[in-house]
């Protein structure tokens, strides 16, 4: 399964790299290159040139401060999962990287390239929806920001127009008493989850529901928040009771895909699942 | 295209077709054949080597993306005829029988090793199911690996 | 044996590990030759059609393409023969070296790429046009057998073959019977998935006419008798030699398309030529295994007491009858009931014929199938019964006063058509499984609700049909350093055999290990060998080595005899050394110039020898995900003699893995289409090490086999047998509150959440 031939470039600067991107329409980015290569290596791509985005510096930094939590494009899961900073910061992205995919692949994989793959099962563009983030993408007509969920499309598929590169993902800033909790299903350890959910909410003095954001991945065509059950949530006092009708509320708000793991139902049940129990340790984390 | 790097502590300069991934560089080109393919879609783990310090999948990686980077593959694990003490631990456990993913059981292993000699068993599993085996069974490449912790506890070139 | 045995019975450490642990093995893969051209293979897209055009001239023009072969190039070549049970009716269905106007399933070859490169092959392989009408697709056994849509046109028929056992007078049984019933059940295609994908380098030598094929594995002298054939030439005009092996579990080293195609390849374009499978073809072209269905009833008595099995079995074979391709269907007929007794059965076994990867045999072909099936009748009639599982098993056991004890008899089944468990204490094996799995305690667990999850355990009871015949060849030569040469006709697929038949030549020669060098599978070591399958190398080839070993040293005792002037009743041979009474010696080495050397083979009349055992298994399902947990596997084995424990719970961990990966996760999914869905290893999911990390083995050999001087009963197949059946039933016995009726595998997460409450229970963290 090799690739069909390609040139191959790796320049210096960021405008160089948008300037490859721009002439040669046939054109990919490559960065830790986890999930391009088997693209290639299938021959589901054919592009004529790779642009590799190794010796582009500035792309590799964790910036945390009152704004949030800034991501290089070029940040690679080994790096969100070194950084003792994080467990504070952003615990629920922590959480959620802690399962893509297997030792290898973590020690090269990229935020950026998740990002721009848009795997619908993919943890991180499930949180960067869920947690409101926003992504910035430089091009020949400059740079500009984007929210998460009108960044994801669909299926593999987003609004990264083709001489653009993403730079940076930026999460808002984490407060410390948030609920949060991350539960995913897969059959195998690392493997692509076949749902996921991603939640949190702040819990004002009565113990009560506010600002619920619940996102879920693997179950749709893109990793969305259901809003019906953040709304559902929103106001109500925790509790079993609660916890079911959100998960009651989350099979109805989704339109799972069927492939040969799971039918629609199955991904259905997982989904309430799935919301139950991260309800539950969200509820755990403020004991 | 011309590429450096080092391999196994030796510079090596290859001239290659930029679509040449590392794997096929190694065992092609450059005649280390220890490192094996059994997928090349970056699932199975048997390419695994070491690039500046930590495991990759060699068949995700492009021989030029590897230009100036130290590389060590399974045929440097040892400098001399004796086994490794992590290579000594898998005979004794019996944790191989074809052969032919132990060479990334290896390099992943030594990898977790050198950074984390603590690992628990927990651990050891987690970061070897990237790694698949046909023939094990993996409970004996985890006795072996937990039995070789001792060696990287010990000292810093194991 | 010459004093007591230092090696046998020890867990010698394997001599292969020192080049595989340093990157030095040598696989088809790591070989080349001088100016080694590379072929890619090009494979039809679609599942059943005829093939309107083929154009290569796109391809032959890509520079570094050298040629392009068809089947125009190839010419009128024989089709692939059956190894085993090649059954009058057969020769319609067998598959041609390359399709010509007809393709019968995705991933069939249909032209061969020769370039400087395999990049540069599968360049031409993507720039070849090929046009193919499409018919429509036999998709699944049923459509199969309505016979509407043929494969095979002139045969009339999709049915390639059907077997039926036969015991006692079942419908006899069945019309007296206090109590039967019966169910459908299912196991999934799957495949055995060796590590290393498969490979070939050939080289045809123009000058001697003579070709050379590395890469053989399993059974390379049938398979340089069958290329000789093919290719016109004598079987001593052409060499098959094995390298290291990346695991075989019966499917890599049958005789596929590429083992003709390569080195005709060599031939055609005179210059070596090496191909390597990738995954993705690996997929579509290597054999398929155990897809089978049934409708089977049992009847019993009250007391449990089994009366008879009935029913009908299909096998969807795939779009040919490959070399093994109808052994899993007749061993899933005759050995239907296992270990136990059943006096009264009749199961036929339909193979049909659909547009899909053709099948073959892959570790315990058939009896992982029968054993689920028959495992999950037995668990409805005990529990409709009220009698308990392990009870249930104990009862209906063959005891070892009925040894030996016939099983079915098999129609058509040639040499094989009767069988008969030769020896052991079955319920021996299922009482020590009982005790040391804590059967009894275990018990207060079933069906319950703990933490969350539900509890289930099961157990089963197998046998293992070994040491398949007719015989196996070797020859030993002492080397002028006194070293011993053993050359055997085994085949290594990575089961320590290089190990495992030293310790056997070192023993009965009285020498330390490394004074013997075992040298295996290449058909230049010998004239004749028979290879490793149906778990027969340490019974038949460490058979053979034993019994030449022994007249080796009758050799070297009358020639140190006559060089020391004593008869030979005066020698005593001890360390490689020979010595007289009077205190005169002569080492090995002085005596090698004698030349001496000794060729044997080693026959067993083809009978199987059985290894048994029992397997019980405690797992925690999940029901709001369908996640099967496996708290704790153990399987009990009597192997008759224990050669290498080391190598041997290898074989048993490693066999159980596999079967959980049967019973839970590896799937080749097919679309209305025939088109493959797992292609990839992202899709076709085998176990990883966070799956199943409790596992136990446990060998026993308290009843060595009969049949061969060694004792031996052969071990590399029994422990995956069981599990299938054990994890249905397992989970059948958590979900016993539900209904659940798991008869279909895989388990898949969704299968199982689907058989439970389809919810969480109320009130859990």
């Amino acid at each position: 399964m090799k690739p069909a031939p390609f040139d191959y470039r790796a320049p210096a600067t960021l405008q160089e790299a948008i300037d490859l991107l721009r002439t040669e329409p046939e054109a990919v980015l490559i960065a830790g290159g986890q999930s391009l290569m088997p693209v290639l290596a299938f021959r589901l791509a054919s592009p004529s040139l790779v642009v590799d985005l190794r010796r582009v510096a500035g792309l590799g930094d964790i910036a945390i401060d009152d704004g949030g939590v800034r991501l290089g494009a070029r940040v690679r899961w080994r790096d969100i999962d070194d950084d003792p900073r994080l467990q504070t910061a952003h615990p629920l992205l922590r959480e959620a990287i802690a399962h893509v995919a297997h030792y290898q692949i973590r020690n090269r994989g990229t935020v950026g390239g998740s990002l721009a793959h848009a795997d619908p099962a993919a943890e991180l563009p499930g949180i960067a929806v869920t947690c409101d983030a926003e992504i910035t993408l430089v091009g020949a007509a400059g740079a500009r920001t984007i929210g998460a969920s009108e960044f994801f499309t669909g299926p593999m598929s987003t609004a990264r127009r083709p001489d653009e590169i993403i730079t940076e993902l930026n999460l808002p800033s984490w407060p410390k008493n948030r609920r949060w909790a991350f539960q995913e299903f897969a059959q195998r350890q690392g493997d692509f989850a076949l749902a996921g959910v991603a939640l949190f909410y702040d819990a004002d003095q009565g113990g009560r529901v506010r600002n619920a954001h619940v996102g879920i991945i693997g179950a749709s065509d893109r990793p969305q928040r259901l809003t019906a059950v953040e709304t559902l949530l929103n106001g109500h006092a925790v509790g079993e009771g609660l916890f079911r009708e959100a998960a009651a509320a989350a099979t109805r708000a989704v339109d799972p895909p069927e492939d040969l793991h799971a039918d629609a139902a199955y991904r259905r049940g997982l989904v309430a699942t799935l919301v139950a129990r991260g309800l539950r340790a969200a509820q755990r984390r403020g004991a | 295209m011309q590429v450096n790097f080092q391999l196994n502590g030796e510079p090596v300069e290859v001239d290659i077709e930029p679509r040449l991934h590392l794997a096929d560089c190694l065992r092609e080109m450059l005649r280390l054949t220890g490192t094996h393919l059994g997928c090349e879609h970056g699932v199975c783990g048997a390419c695994t080597v070491i690039v500046d310090g930590a495991a990759v999948r060699s068949c995700l990686l492009l021989a030029v993306q590897a230009e100036g980077s130290s590389v060590v593959t399974v045929e440097g694990l040892s400098t001399d005829e004796a086994l490794t003490p992590l290579q000594a631990a898998f005979r004794k456990h019996h944790a191989l029988q074809c052969g032919f993913c132990t060479p990334g059981m290896l390099m992943t292993a030594h990898a977790l090793l050198t950074e984390e000699p603590d690992a628990d068993a927990d651990r050891i599993r987690s970061v070897l199911s990237g790694n698949l085996c046909r023939c094990t069974g993996y409970i004996p490449i985890v006795e072996a690996v937990l039995e070789a912790r001792a060696a990287y506890r010990k000292s810093d070139k194991p | 044996m010459i004093g007591r045995n230092r090696y046998i019975g020890s867990p010698v450490e394997r001599i292969e590990d020192l080049r595989f642990l340093r990157g030095r093995g040598e696989f088809v893969g790591d070989l080349v030759k001088d100016g080694m051209l590379h072929a890619a293979i090009l494979r039809s897209p679609v599942a059943h059609g005829r093939v309107r055009r083929l154009d290569t001239a796109a391809a032959h023009a890509l520079p570094g393409v050298n040629a392009v072969i068809t089947a125009a190039e190839i010419g009128a070549v024989p089709s692939i023969p059956l190894r085993l049970l090649p059954l009058p009716g057969t020769e319609r269905f067998l598959q041609p070296v390359i399709a010509a106007d007809r393709v019968r399933y995705v991933g069939e070859p249909v032209a061969v790429v020769l370039a400087e490169s395999a990049a540069l092959a599968e360049d031409g392989v993507g720039a070849i046009a090929l046009d193919i009408e499409e018919l429509p697709p036999v998709a699944d056994r049923r459509a199969a057998g309505r016979d509407q849509v043929l494969l095979f046109e002139e045969s009339g028929t999709n049915l390639a073959m059907q077997f039926t056992a036969t015991l006692g007078d079942a419908d006899a049984a069945f019309r007296d019977a206090p109590y039967a019933r019966r169910e459908r059940f299912q196991t999934q295609r799957y495949t055995a998935l060796p590590m290393e994908p498969r490979g070939l380098l050939a080289e045809w030598d123009a000058g001697r006419r003579r070709m050379t094929v590395l890469g053989a594995a399993k059974v390379p002298f049938f398979n340089r008798d069958t290329l000789a054939a093919m290719l016109g030439l004598a079987a001593a005009d052409v060499d098959l030699i094995e390298n290291d092996v990346g695991g075989g579990f019966g499917a890599r080293g049958e005789f596929y398309p590429e083992d003709f195609l390569i080195p005709f390849a060599a031939r055609h374009i005179g210059r070596p030529v090496r191909w390597i499978e990738d995954r993705r073809e690996h997929l579509t072209a290597m054999n398929h295994a155990r897809q089978a269905d049934c409708e089977v009833e049992i009847a019993c008595r009250r007391d449990g007491t089994i009366l008879g099995l009935r029913g009908e079995v299909f096998v969807d074979l795939g779009a040919y009858v490959r070399t093994n391709g109808l052994i899993q269907p007749r061993t899933l007929a005759q050995f239907f009931s296992g270990p136990y007794r059943v006096p009264n059965i009749r199961i036929t076994s339909t193979a049909l014929l659909t547009n899909k990867t053709p099948s073959g045999t892959y570790r315990a072909p058939g009896r992982y199938e029968a054993s689920f099936f028959c495992e999950r009748l037995i668990e409805l009639a005990a529990g409709d019964l009220g009698i308990d599982s392990a009870e249930m098993r104990r009862r209906n056991l063959i005891a070892a006063a009925e040894m030996p004890y016939k099983l079915a008899r098999l129609e058509p089944g040639g040499p094989a058509a009767d069988t008969e468990c030769d020896s052991g204490d079955y319920r021996e094996a299922l009482e020590r499984c009982l005790a040391e799995f804590g059967w009894a305690e275990k018990c207060a667990l079933r069906g319950r609700l703990i933490d969350g999850r539900y509890h289930g355990i099961a157990v089963a009871c197998f046998i293992e049909g070994s040491g398949a015949g007719p015989k196996e060849t070797a020859r030993l030569e002492l080397e002028p350093d006194g070293t011993v040469a053993v050359y055997v006709g085994s085949a290594a697929v990575g089961q320590g055999l290089e190990t495992v038949m030293a310790q056997i030549a070192a023993d009965t020669l009285g020498v330390p290990l490394d004074q013997v060098r075992v040298l295996h599978g290449s058909t230049p070591y010998l004239q004749e060998g028979y290879g490793a399958f149906a778990s027969r190398s340490t019974v038949l080839g460490g058979s053979a080595v034993f019994q030449g070993a022994r007249a080796l040293l009758d050799k070297i005792r009358a020639a140190a005899a006559a060089r020391l002037g004593v008869s030979a009743a005066d020698v005593e041979l001890i360390d490689g050394r020979a010595r007289t009474s009077d205190g005169r010696a002569l080492s090995f080495s002085e005596l090698a110039a004698d030349g001496l050397r000794v060729e044997t083979a080693f026959a067993n009349n083809n009978r199987l020898t059985y290894s048994y055992g029992s397997a019980a298994a405690h797992v925690a399902v999940d029901p709001g995900t369908g996640r099967v947990e496996l708290l704790d596997f153990l399987v009990v084995e009597d192997v008759g003699r224990i050669v290498n424990p080391l190598t041997l719970h290898g074989q048993a961990i490693g066999g159980v893995v596999q079967g959980l990966g049967g019973a839970f996760m590896e799937n080749l999914v097919y679309d209305e289409n025939g088109q493959l869905l797992a292609g990839n290893l992202a899709d076709y999911l085998i176990p990883t090490a966070t799956d199943f990390p409790r596992i136990r083995a446990i060998a026993l050999e308290n009843h060595p086999s009969t049949s061969n001087p060694l004792g031996v009963k052969g071990a590399g197949e029994g422990a995956i047998i069981p599990v299938g059946g054990l994890m249905a039933n397992a989970v059948a016995d958590a979900l016993a509150s539900f209904g659940a009726m798991p008869n279909q595998l895989p388990l898949s997460p969704a299968r199982v959440w689907q058989m439970g409450p389809m919810e969480e229970p109320v009130g859990i963290p």
